[in-house]
């Protein structure tokens, strides 16, 4: 890993090691402005936040860097909150799930095309991939009105109007939606690089191809499996956009939540040990995932 | 690496598979097209079609708050592609060539930005943001608003992560045996990073620079945080418009916005296409049990 530094004919224990010191301190000058930069702008909020979430709130909105305590906390134990945080958790699960019955069969579809189809299908996954988010978001906003194309189709077909917006189906289809490139693409990286001759010789062992898919190749690409669905879950959990666009009043989800607490609700306290809850979850999830021992992307 | 998809024949199986296929490229493609079609729609109603005119665009271009909120928004991109390319450029190189104490703490330090959710980050911004001109406000009577700024110190701060982790994939597939042999060639380290190591990973550095000018004229949540009274960017503008009513200007602007998206991944795709043929980049070798 390391760069041969010291390999010099006459190497002595001190050239050796006063070699290994310059080019530690190089390391560390390189890294600096960036380490800089992050301890500024990431470390130093990340603790404000942390401060914030024992700071009290005044009966005006403001945030009083004094009396601290467990207050905000203990607010996360409302069945309110307990509503919105098993709300988002269904929807970032049902979404998870989902898009992983759609897109395994997808990736496996275009991961076992010819090396240039294959190559036109992923570029057809990369744009909207690559697509802004909001966007796509609202497009579904027009797709889904009352009074929008779908609805007039169903109508033109002898059916009902289409009344999905604002309902937790409408935000369930946007975060499809959104998250499924994310999904796709390291589902097809774990099954693009997978060895198919394992499949052949389960097939010659007389596996059956439900058997020989079960036995080789969900388990040869679970390392897709898991890091697609840390991909998705991760982002719908917090996710505040979608909601926000599709969603009413009665599929409020986390990030909309957290959101509400600093521009509507003015409880900067209650907020912050929110955002720090939700970010524990996810900080968990991820160790958990990496723990497990799948490769990183 | 070969399969033989090409040669076995088609079972009800492959049949359903494309089946799904053709499914999720409509369910990807459908909304955006409706969009599209609908943003060239003569009609104050976002849903019903009447007759094609470019009456929105016209509107679009004489709106001066979407004009202004452009502006911000490539102001912002620029800056912020600019100064995160290089800072995480640089973490890159000391992540993956140097070793040095805390580099693990520091490690974890450039991840943890992808790994935190963007609500908490734009909570933790705008809560540090506050705070300091407080702070500054009272040590030296200064107090400076939030604006294009604040939204590019914002922007730098979760970009540079990002590019890191595009340019440390490109420097970990890298063989280290290039750089030793521009040092055994007399080469000094200024001379062997200019001439072999950025031009090798310059397809990474790119990448890193395309995914950070996305991100920045992608983001809504962090940036509806930190914008001030007088400047937000596009998306910011635009979601406070959806948010208050749809009407076709929006069509018309988000199909401005996919537009300008599809013309980076064009750019991308061809900068790929055009570097990957000529940069020895140690690929996965097949098997030797190929043979």
């Amino acid at each position: 890993m390391t760069t041969g530094t010291a390999e010099v004919e006459t190497v002595t224990p001190e050239l050796e090691a006063a070699a290994e010191r310059a080019q530690s301190r190089r390391g560390v000058l390189i890294a600096l402005p960036s380490w800089a930069y992050l301890i500024l702008f990431f470390a130093v909020p990340l603790v404000i936040v942390l401060v914030y979430s024992f700071a009290t709130r005044s009966s005006t909105g403001l945030t009083q860097l004094e009396g601290w305590n467990l207050d905000s906390y203990a607010r996360l134990w409302d069945p309110l909150v307990g509503e919105i945080a098993l709300r988002s958790l269904l929807l970032a699960t049902t979404t998870t799930v989902i898009c992983l019955v759609v897109a395994y069969p997808f990736a496996y579809y275009i991961a076992t095309r010819r090396p240039v189809v294959r190559n036109v299908l992923l570029i057809l996954v990369m744009i909207p991939f690559w697509s802004n988010f909001l966007v796509r978001t609202y497009a579904w906003r027009v797709l889904l009105g009352t009074d929008g194309p779908l609805s007039q189709l169903s109508q033109s077909l002898g059916g009902e109007p289409i009344r999905l917006l604002f309902t937790n189906t409408a935000v369930l289809i946007g975060l499809v939606y959104g998250f499924l490139p994310f999904m796709v693409l390291p589902l097809y990286a774990a099954l693009e690089r997978m060895d198919w001759r394992l499949v052949e010789a389960a097939r010659d062992l007389y596996a059956n191809g439900w058997t020989a898919f079960r036995r080789v190749t969900w388990p040869l690409s679970r390392p897709g499996v898991v890091a697609g669905s840390i991909l998705v879950f991760i982002p719908t959990l917090g996710a505040y956009v979608t909601p926000a666009i599709l969603g009413g009043a009665k599929t409020v989800m986390l990030g909309d939540y957290i959101v509400s607490q600093f521009l509507a609700a003015r409880n900067q306290p209650f907020g912050s040990a929110l955002s720090i809850a939700v970010m524990s979850v996810m900080l968990g999830a991820t160790i958990m995932y990496f723990r497990s021992g799948a490769r990183s992307l | 690496m070969s399969t033989t998809s090409g040669v076995r024949p088609k079972s009800p199986t492959e049949r359903l598979l494309a089946a799904n296929s053709w499914v999720v490229y409509a369910f990807f493609y459908a909304p955006i097209l409706v969009l599209i079609v609908f943003s060239f729609n003569d009609n104050n109603n976002v849903g019903i079609w009447t007759e094609p005119s470019f009456r929105w665009y016209e509107a679009m271009l004489d709106d001066n708050d979407v004009l202004r909120a452009i502006r911000t928004s490539l102001i912002v991109a620029l800056i912020s592609t600019v100064v995160a390319t290089i800072l995480g450029t640089m973490a890159a190189l000391a992540l993956e060539r140097f070793r040095f104490r805390g580099q693990r703490a520091y490690d974890g330090l450039v991840y943890l930005p992808i790994i935190i959710p963007d609500v908490t980050m734009a909570v933790m911004l705008l809560l540090f943001f506050a705070q300091g001109f407080r702070i500054l406000d009272g040590l030296i009577g200064w107090s400076p608003s939030f604006g294009i700024g604040t939204i590019s110190l914002s922007h730098i701060a979760f970009n540079i992560s990002f590019v890191a982790v595009v340019v440390r994939a490109r420097l970990g597939q890298l063989d280290p045996r290039l750089e030793e042999a521009a040092a055994d060639l007399y080469a000094n380290r200024w001379q062997a990073f200019r001439r072999v190591t950025l031009p090798l990973i310059l397809p990474g550095v790119m990448g890193g620079a395309l995914l950070a000018l996305t991100l920045s004229l992608d983001d809504v949540v962090v940036t509806s945080f930190v914008a001030g009274p007088g400047a937000t960017t596009l998306p910011v503008y635009v979601f406070g418009l959806v948010r208050r009513a749809v009407t076709p200007l929006i069509n018309a602007v988000s199909t401005t916005m996919l537009v300008a998206s599809m013309i980076l991944v064009g750019i991308s795709l061809g900068f790929q296409r055009n570097t990957r043929s000529t940069v020895p980049v140690t690929e996965p070798q097949p098997e030797p049990a190929n043979q």
